[in-house]
Parts: C-alpha cells; structure tokens; sequence
C-alpha cells in the first residue's frame, strides 16, 4: 500500500505533547537496527481516524503508535530502542 | 508548576484569511494573518483544522509557501484541489477573505533548508510538492545567498506549473538558480523533451552530480516521491543527503 507520508507529519501532534520538534530527533529502529530521524518515517493514517502509525523505511516494521483521544494522548514506542536528541 | 513547559507546546490558533491568489484552474495561494507569528523555516508546514457546527473537525498539512519577514505576521500556504478531497475542495472553493481556518505551527525541523547551509541545493518537486521548495527560493532570494540552487519540478501540463512567473523571472533574475519544468501529459509549444515522467536522464542533466554532494530536497504525492528517491539514489546520491516529504496520494 503506498498511501504514507513521511515523519514531518508527526511535528504538529507531537508538538502539542512536546515542547521541542521530535521530528529531526534520530531514533534506532528495534527491529532491524536503522538509525534515522522521526521525519524518514513512514506515517500511515494522517488521513483518517485518530490513530497514526509510523514505520521503519528499512523494514517496515512499527516504530511508534500515536493515538488521540478527546482527553488524552498515547504514544507507544515500543519499536524504537532509543532516540536521540541532541542538545 | 508545569506552566512554561506547557506553554511551550503548540495550539491551534486562529488565522484568517487575507488574499487568495490563483495559480492554476485547481490551485490557489491562501494569504492568511496569524497574530503572534514567530517566524518559520523554508520546509516547514502548518496542520489546518476546519471545525464543523455539529463539532466534527479535521486537519490535515500544508506546506508554507511564503519567506518569513519579521514585519508582518503573513504566512502564504498554496493549496491544490484534490477531486472529492475533504479539505481541500473547501480551502480552494469555499474559503473567502475575512472567513478563519485553525492552523497549528510551524513544524517540522528535518525537511528544512537554512539560509547558513552551503551545500549546492537541488529540489526535486511533483505537482503540488513544489509549494515548500519555492518557500526555500524565496528564502534564498530574501537572505541574498549565493548557494547554487536548482529546481526540478515535474508537472502535468504547461497550465499545472505553479508559481509560474515568479519561476521565469527568478530564473532569469536570482543568480545561481536554475530552473527546469519537465512536462508529464503535454509540452508548451516548441518544447524539446516529450511528455512524460521523470527519469534518470532528466536528473542527469538537470540536477547536480551525486559528488557535488548536494543536499536534495524531494517533495510531492507519495508514488512521485518514491520513484524519484530511487532514481537519485541509483545515480549515486548518498541517501543521508536526500530529504523527502511525502504529500500522500499515489499519482505524479
Ligand atoms: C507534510 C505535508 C505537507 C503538505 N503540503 C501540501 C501543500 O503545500 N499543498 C497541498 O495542496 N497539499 C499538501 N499536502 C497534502 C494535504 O495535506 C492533503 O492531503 C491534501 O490537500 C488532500 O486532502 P483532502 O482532504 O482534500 O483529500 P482527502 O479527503 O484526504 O483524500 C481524498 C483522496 O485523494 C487522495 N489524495 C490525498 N492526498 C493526495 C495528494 N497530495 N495527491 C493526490 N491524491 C491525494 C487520497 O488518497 C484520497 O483517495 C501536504 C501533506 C503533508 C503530509
Ligand atoms: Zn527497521
């Protein structure tokens, strides 16, 4: 399925959890180990529903989940080993 | 107790509508006044909220278009009509001067070009994907840098180019750019290449070799970005250099 977009389209909900861009934080996919930024990500669902789901470029794996509700916002990340931001 | 940190984060905030520019039959540039702006970046966009009366709301992304100016709190977003689109048929076709959107922003701070770099620039655009590449020249012409940049800009028609003018006097104008309109459906007149997608050729002799190490901008509907990624990445360029923003949709 091509219809994704790239991580820069996580920068405004997660700016409304953050206080600086995640975006160009370089984070280390659990599955296969590419390091990268948020932004190289591929992003499923910015179109529909209040879920997104963003997806290691190199093997296609989950990476993290952001889901809104009214009150409250999830973010999993349990595909990322580690993300660096650099000060 | 947590109040700056929760002021720190971003809202949607009000912005009205100023001045609509047409650019094409199916793409106007959308002139909006947001109090309080703080400034932007070439590559960064703004998430648009249209809220219903029933409370239904949805957003979705836009590139800016416009350089910032500190004189003034403008941000120019330009906004092509996808057919039985949700927002967009309502930005281009309902939307009048006066009448207010949400916009939360700016963000993103990867797909960006800072007037300091000195990389030789080139922009690979598809359609609409043109839209945060022409903030990047515009920001080039408004810091008086000289970094050499060229554009790429694949397009349907000679009726589809956006920023049309502004792209043939700043390329006669703005030292160092050069710009190049490769024709998908149909050529204007007297026009050399055939119509038809982008290819290895094409960036070939109009990008910049993989060893001038350019920094690459690659921008447009998901399928266009994809097949050019691959072409500049077949050619040699060193996938770190290459920056993408994926606009969704599947057509170039
Ligand atoms: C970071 C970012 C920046 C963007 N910047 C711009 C911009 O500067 N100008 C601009 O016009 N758009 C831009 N977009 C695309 C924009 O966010 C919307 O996706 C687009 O306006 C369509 O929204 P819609 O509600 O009208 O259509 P929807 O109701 O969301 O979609 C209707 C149908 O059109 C298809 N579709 C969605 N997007 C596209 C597309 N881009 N091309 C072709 N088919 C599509 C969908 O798959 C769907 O089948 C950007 C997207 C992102 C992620
Ligand atoms: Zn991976």
């Amino acid at each position: 399925m091509l219809d994704y977009v790239d991580g820069s389209s996580l920068a405004g909900p997660m700016r409304e959890l953050f206080a600086v861009d995640v975006t160009a934080v370089e984070g280390r996919c659990a599955a296969c180990g590419l390091t990268g930024p948020i932004a190289a990500l591929h992003v499923y669902g910015h179109d529909h529903g209040p879920g997104l789901v963003g997806r290691c470029p190199g093997c296609d794996e989950i990476v993290l989940r952001l889901v809104r509700t009214p009150t409250d916002a999830w973010l999993d990340v349990r595909g990322a080993v580690s993300l660096r931001f650099s000060l | 107790m947590a109040r700056t940190a929760v002021s720190r984060r971003l809202t949607w905030r009000a912005a009205e509508l100023r001045e609509v520019r047409g650019e094409t039959s199916s793409a106007h540039s959308l002139i909006f006044e947001v109090p309080g702006w703080p400034g932007h970046l070439p590559g960064q966009h703004v998430d648009v909220r249209l809220t219903a009366e029933d409370g239904y709301s949805t957003e979705r992304s836009y590139s800016i278009a416009s350089a910032f100016t500190d004189h003034h709190d403008l941000v120019e977003l330009t906004v092509q009509r996808i057919p039985d689109g949700e927002v967009s048929p309502y930005l281009v076709d309902v939307l009048q001067p006066g009448m207010r959107v949400e916009l939360r922003g700016p963000v993103g701070g990867w797909f960006v070009w800072r007037p300091a770099d000195t990389a030789p620039v080139l922009l690979v655009a598809g359609g609409s994907g043109v839209v945060p590449l022409m903030a990047m020249i515009r920001a080039r012409a408004q810091a008086s840098v000289r970094v050499p940049f060229r554009l790429v800009y694949s397009t349907r028609t000679p009726e589809d180019v956006l920023y049309a003018d502004e792209l043939r006097r700043r390329a006669l104008e703005d030292r160092g750019l050069d710009v190049t309109i490769v024709y998908t459906r149909r050529v204007p007149d007297g026009h050399g290449r055939p119509p038809g997608r982008l290819t290895a050729a094409d960036l070939a002799e109009w990008g910049w070799p993989p060893d001038f190490e350019p920094a690459v901008f690659v921008c447009g509907p998901t399928g266009f970005v994809e097949a050019a990624a691959d072409l500049l990445i077949d050619a040699g360029h060193e996938p770190a250099r290459i920056k993408t923003e994926r606009f969704g949709g599947t057509d170039a």
